[in-house]
């Protein structure tokens, strides 16, 4: 069993008229097989804590801490959190020319293993991965992102996670721009990854409806950069038909 | 940082669309064109613009001389003037590394020395002929457009025909070796011509020393497929001036890929005239330039008839000091060509410190009746979102960099579409990036 914690997590970012905070104080713990679900309006920071945990540079963290099974987390570089079993599906995952999608996640897969896949189960895996997430195979042969549609791009995104087995998966949006069909062949990537029993999930959505195929346990409402409620799944159905307009109107008050 | 980057348009594509309703209007070219465009780019602040000026009688404020229309081409030596180095299209050429191809010292003067050697694979369908400079089909899609063609033009003895027959469709690429042996300042000519309705792949490799002004001509007839690559591979010292004009027939296409990476100069003008409707060109290149080279490219799509598509890409790198690139892409849409679809991209990725890019992309639009037009261009150190997303993955920042390199590279060498020549390609380019500084 693994653990994520993540404690009182202040975050900023440099913009032009200054550096300017955007998690104010973010506390939140993660173990294996838990799926926690963060919720939150546009521009509360949701992004913001997905690449934090990942290590994007853009992203400074002044105060708090983030561990995975006591490691400290924040001294690792973006690749080093990778190896240690972080896996971030990005909100808007950016096209690579030139290096095709077979290319790039046998070489992923080797750098986070250590060592080469063996070939054999690897391409057998790999097609059996893409067939569940209804990827063409021809998907193999083209750059990584390149002049995939937004639903694609998310498809290819679960198709990592299932192949790389992280320890933790952040999901940032993934279920925004997806069709209903998309949606539920996302949500089934995401929920076998978690069934395998070795994994923790972090969804970060902003809209109700991808919890009707991944149920969480733990739902967090985030406004403003930190988290204003946390409880179990209801709490996500009184966000449906409240909205979050409570929560930002007390998190203002605050 | 000891970097010059020269570009009108960093990182800004730029759309044009246009239907009857309006006339999109970017005037200008040349040193005109590169302020205008940068207007054009400042305006576009999303990096995405629709240019829409009413229609009617819209003069443009075209100077004498500046419009890629009014550029002189002629036979005669004389009627080009002794280069200055001030002239539009040789402001970014180091006159003094040309080793005298441009005859500085009077019209009376020619290049004598022995042009590189051309061999041609014999294939079926295919002929090849060794012609005098008095064979009536040379000159019939080139003219020289500047005084280094107009001198190879004026000094050559002895030209190579290489003849797609009607109909063939050649199984395996036509491999043209022209190999340098001399540096004694020469001129060389090729013709090939694909015949209607054939299909052939051509590649033109270039190898040893030389020093060198080139003219090629592609006769690409009606409903002709012709696939060319040109590989400029040439030993240290090599001066290279290649002329490379196409005209494209009714429904023919061509294609067109210049790989650069050897030699001390080389200067390459590929141009694609749209001469027949339904025509389609797509010029690919890639260079790569060292420490202390000079890589030039000067592109010009004539689109001179309607409903024809052109598609031009071009990918640098640069690493080591005082390499120098320059791109210039002119894109000429005439008052005729009406449904016109058009693009044309230039990207540079910088490696080290001490280099200059140039990249000027220049795009004119006589008529408001085209589907699309657009230019963009951009030249940066590195994308650090695609560093972020392969690091994300667990790869290493170094290994995570060759790959994009290489893919920034592999994009351009993907569309040759001849595997040997791809594969060999690969390798070039991972020796190159070995001495990177990455
Ligand atoms: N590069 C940036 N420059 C300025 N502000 C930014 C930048 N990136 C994010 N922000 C701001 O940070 C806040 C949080 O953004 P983000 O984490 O993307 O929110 P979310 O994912 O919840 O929509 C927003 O107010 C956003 O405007
Ligand atoms: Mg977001």
């Amino acid at each position: 069993m693994s653990t994520l914690e993540i404690k009182d997590l202040h975050v900023s970012i440099e913009t032009e008229t200054g550096p300017k905070e955007i998690l104010k104080g973010v506390s939140l713990t993660i173990n294996t097989g838990e799926t926690h679900a963060i919720m939150g309006p546009n521009g509360s920071g949701k992004s913001t804590l997905a690449s934090t945990i990942a290590g994007h540079p853009r992203y400074e963290v002044t105060s708090g801490t983030i561990t995975l099974d006591g490691e400290d987390v924040l001294e690792m570089s973006v690749d080093e959190r990778a190896r240690a079993g972080l896996f971030l599906a990005m909100q808007y995952p950016v096209e690579i020319p030139g290096v095709t999608m077979t290319n790039f996640l046998r070489t992923a897969k080797t750098a986070i293993d250590g060592e080469a896949p063996s070939l054999r189960h690897w391409t057998k895996d790999v097609k059996a991965a893409m067939e569940n997430l209804k990827i063409d195979p021809s998907f193999a042969a083209r750059n990584v992102n390149e002049g995939f549609s937004g639903g694609e791009k998310k498809r290819v995104e679960i198709l990592q996670l299932e192949l790389f087995k992280p320890k933790f998966a952040v999901l940032d949006e993934t279920d925004s721009g997806l069709d209903v069909d998309a949606l539920r062949v996302v949500s089934e990537g995401v929920n076998r990854a978690q069934d395998t029993g070795t994994m923790g999930t972090l969804l970060i959505t902003h809209y109700t409806r991808i919890l009707q195929y991944i149920k969480p346990q733990f739902v967090h409402v985030f406004v403003d950069g930190k988290v204003a409620e946390s409880g179990g799944a209801e709490l996500a159905d009184r966000l449906e038909a409240e909205g979050y307009e409570r929560f930002e109107t007390a998190a203002a008050g605050a | 940082m000891s970097q010059t980057v020269n570009t009108t348009d960093n990182a800004s594509p730029e759309e044009i669309d246009a239907d009857g309703a309006g006339v999109p209007v970017i005037p200008g070219m040349g040193e005109e064109g590169e302020k205008l465009s940068a207007t054009v780019a400042e305006a576009s602040d999303a990096g995405h613009a629709t240019h829409s000026v009413p229609s009617g009688s819209q003069k443009r404020p075209v100077k004498p001389g500046s419009s890629r229309a009014d550029r002189l081409s002629s036979f005669e030596l004389a009627d080009f003037p002794a280069l200055t180095g001030r002239e539009e299209d040789w402001r970014f050429t180091p006159l003094n590394r040309l080793a005298g191809l441009h005859l500085p010292d009077g019209d009376d003067a020619r290049l004598t020395g022995a042009a590189p050697a051309v061999s041609v694979t014999e294939l079926d369908g295919v002929t090849v002929e060794t012609v005098g400079r008095d064979d009536a089909r040379l000159g019939t899609v080139l003219t020289p457009d500047d005084r280094v063609s107009a001198a190879a033009w004026a000094s050559f003895e002895q030209a190579t025909v290489v003849t797609i027959g009607a109909d063939v469709e050649a199984t395996t690429p036509v491999r043209i070796d022209i190999t340098g042996t001399g540096t004694a300042p020469a001129a060389q000519h090729l013709l090939v011509i694909a015949a209607p309705n054939s299909r052939a792949d051509v590649v033109l490799q270039h190898r040893g020393s030389a020093v060198v002004s080139q003219n090629i001509e592609f006769d690409v007839q009606e409903g002709a497929g012709l696939n060319v690559t040109s590989l400029q591979s040439w030993d240290d010292g090599a001066v290279h001036v290649s002329a490379q004009q196409a005209r494209i027939g009714k429904d023919a296409s061509f294609k067109h890929v210049a790989v650069s990476y050897g030699g001390s100069l080389v200067r390459l003008t590929p141009t694609s005239r749209l001469a027949g409707q339904g025509g389609e060109t797509e010029m690919f290149g890639l260079y790569f330039a060292d420490a202390g080279q000079h890589l030039e490219q000067r592109l010009f799509v004539d689109h001179a008839v309607a409903n024809c598509k052109s598609n031009v890409l071009y990918k640098g790198a640069l690493q080591g000091q005082d390499a120098h690139t320059v791109w210039v892409g002119d894109v000429l849409i005439r008052k005729e060509a009406e449904g016109t679809d058009s693009y044309e991209k230039n990207q540079n990725l910088v490696l080290s410190e001490g280099t200059r890019v140039d990249s000027v992309p220049n795009l004119e639009i006589e008529t408001g009746l085209i589907d699309g037009a657009g230019h963009a261009s951009s030249t940066a150190q590195f994308d650090d979102e695609q560093l972020f997303y392969l690091m994300a993955r667990g790869i290493e920042e170094k290994d995570a960099r060759e790959l994009i390199v290489r893919g920034f590279l592999h994009e351009i060498i993907q569309k040759i579409g001849i595997a040997d020549v791809e594969e060999t390609l690969i390798d070039q380019m991972d020796s190159e990036l070995q001495v990177a500084s990455l």
